[in-house]
């Protein structure tokens, strides 16, 4: 039993744990992810944790050169693009991600329905700290 | 089966009034809805007293954002005279004057007011393009933007999951785009009056002048694919995918349908309203629709008893060329997966079977968000009543039209059928 609110909160403290996390459902059993308090499909309101494997694939995606400031402060430019898209884990939900170890500025190369593992982008110190979820090819 | 939805009593809108869309270095949001609302005086041909509007209903996205200026409302009843008369702004990001609109519609319906006065208006082009863009993309949600996503990006995204299931490809956009440039000219209040062709044009004409190589582009699509033309922005969203950054307002003024030939011999009725909510990417039902749309087009089609080949023409949201692919299909006007083929086939151009976007579209015309909305049912209104000069649908009787306006990453759609009587 994990004793944390399920809220967008809680989320991001697991992503600093390295730790993918969703809910599921008591009633219906349905997984979510992110975490949703209240099951969009029974609207029942009792819903546990539970840790997602951190694999799945590529399900559309895309490769920004015109990003916004945090990005360019990453060396992101035009030049430079990064890429981000949607990966559909083996539960079945999904999770909007940056996606590593792909050629953006040869973004035909980089193919929907490609094998994905989780990968925790730890990025600034002290109050900056942040995470990002990402994901790569398998 | 959704519930079949009607108005307590019809409602049309009896004048209309658009002002030039465009990026206005020495004009505010006042000045734009004032133009608005002179044409739309203009055009209520038997006239009418301001005083008699019992009050108004205005859209506005994020001018509090652009502009450090919101609570709207009161600003533009004080501008046009009619205070102390209720003013309430609408918020729905890219969608924010549809609802008002709808807000608009349901007061008179409900038989609480008989004449109301809607509008929109967004004041854009005082910011950066990269403040522009976090101004917009307060409208995401919250996991989207977190990782890196821009609206373009969205989009962007989109697409790939649509190329991959269906087959389509960059080629098909361009042939949106192309389209919606080959309006654009016909309408004297688009910001971007121009085809790709003219545009590819000018643009040999002076690369000839400085002495620089001639391009070897042979049609449009060469030069939509010359990267220094067409740079990406999104991929595979490209710079002529994307809607400019645009200052504008629109208005209306609806009145129950018992009074409306008091104001003109040819009001346009209401007859099909309907609005859906959707979630972001991550738990959006499919990655190449809009529940949101589908539950508009269900509630606007249910009221009026009209099916999608009854829409002889329609405006759809098309703030990126992959929007449009998927409204088309969404509101049922071709197959899922054969939009893309339509377009392609020409089936959308304004001489063809059912034109979309004859304004030039979001894309052409402008894109002033929270004025959108209600821009769109302007150009419905205008082709209705046969006043779109050069770019009059040439459908013979030509009635029913539709407008589809689309706020945030689909997390608000409206879509509206108006039918001349």
């Amino acid at each position: 039993m994990i004793d944390k609110p399920l809220s967008d909160v809680s989320y991001e403290q697991f992503l600093r744990e390295d730790k993918l996390m969703g809910s599921r459902c008591k009633k219906c059993g349905d997984v979510f992810t992110p975490p949703r308090p209240i099951c969009p499909k029974c609207t029942d309101s009792e819903l546990e944790w539970v840790q997602m494997k951190g694999t799945g694939k590529l399900a559309a995606f895309t490769c920004i050169s015109i990003g916004p400031g945090f990005m360019n402060a990453e060396g992101f430019s035009r030049k430079n693009p990064y890429c981000v898209g949607v990966v559909e884990l083996d539960e079945g939900t999904r999770v909007d991600a940056r996606i590593e170890g792909v050629d953006t500025l040869n973004p035909e190369t980089i193919k929907v329905g490609t094998p994905m593992t989780v990968k925790f982008l730890h990025r600034g110190e002290g109050i900056d700290q942040k995470v990002f979820l990402a994901f790569e090819p398998v | 089966m959704s519930k079949k939805r009607k108005l307590g009593r019809g409602v049309a809108i009896v004048g209309a009034g658009m002002s030039k869309f465009g990026m206005f270095k020495d004009r505010d949001s006042k000045d734009v809805f004032v133009e608005a609302y002179k044409e739309m005086m203009a055009s209520i041909d038997k006239g009418f007293d301001p005083n008699d509007i019992d009050a108004l209903y205005l859209g506005n996205f994020t001018n509090d954002f652009f502009m450090h200026q919101a609570h709207w409302g009161p600003i533009v009843t004080d501008l046009i005279g009619i205070t102390p008369k209720p003013a309430t702004r609408t918020e729905g990001a890219c969608a924010s004057s549809a609802l008002a609109f709808r807000e608009g519609v349901f007061a008179i319906a409900s038989g609480f007011y008989d004449l109301v006065l809607v509008g929109g208006l967004e004041e854009m082009s005082k910011r950066t393009t990269e403040e522009v863009a976090e101004g917009l993309a307060l409208a995401s949600v919250p996991y989207e933007m977190k990782v890196g996503f821009t609206f373009p990006g969205v989009f962007g995204t989109l697409a790939t999951a649509y190329f991959d299931k269906y087959g389509a490809s960059r080629e098909d956009l361009m042939n949106v785009t192309i389209k919606s440039h080959n309006n654009a000219p016909l309408n004297p209040k688009a910001q971007f009056p121009v085809t790709i062709r003219d545009l590819m044009e000018s643009r040999k004409a002076k690369m000839e002048q400085k002495g620089m190589p001639a391009p070897e582009w042979q049609d449009e699509k060469d030069f939509l694919r010359d990267p220094a033309m067409n740079p990406a922005v999104a991929w595979p969203m490209h710079l002529f995918d994307c809607c400019p950054i645009s200052d504008g307002a629109a208005c209306m003024l609806l009145a129950s349908e018992d009074i409306a030939k008091n104001f003109t011999d040819t009001p346009i009725s209401i007859i099909g309203i309907g609005q859906g909510s959707g979630r972001g990417l991550h738990a959006a039902a499919e990655l190449t629709s809009f529940e949101a749309t589908k539950n508009a087009a269900e509630e606007a089609y249910g009221m009026s008893g009209l099916t999608p080949e009854d829409i002889q023409f329609a405006e759809v949201h098309d703030c990126f060329s992959m929007a449009e692919l998927i409204h088309i299909e969404d509101l049922g006007f071709f197959k899922a997966g054969e939009g893309y083929k339509a377009v392609g086939e020409g089936l959308t151009r304004l001489d063809g079977p059912k034109p979309i976007n004859t304004s030039g579209g979001l894309k052409c015309k402008g894109h002033p968000v929270g004025a959108t909305g209600i821009a769109q049912l302007y150009e419905i209104w205008t082709q209705l009543r046969g006043q779109a000069g050069k770019r009059q649908v040439p459908i013979k009787d030509l009635r029913i039209g539709g407008a589809h306006n689309l706020g945030g990453t689909g997390g608000t759609c409206t879509f509206t059928i108006l039918e001349r009587r």
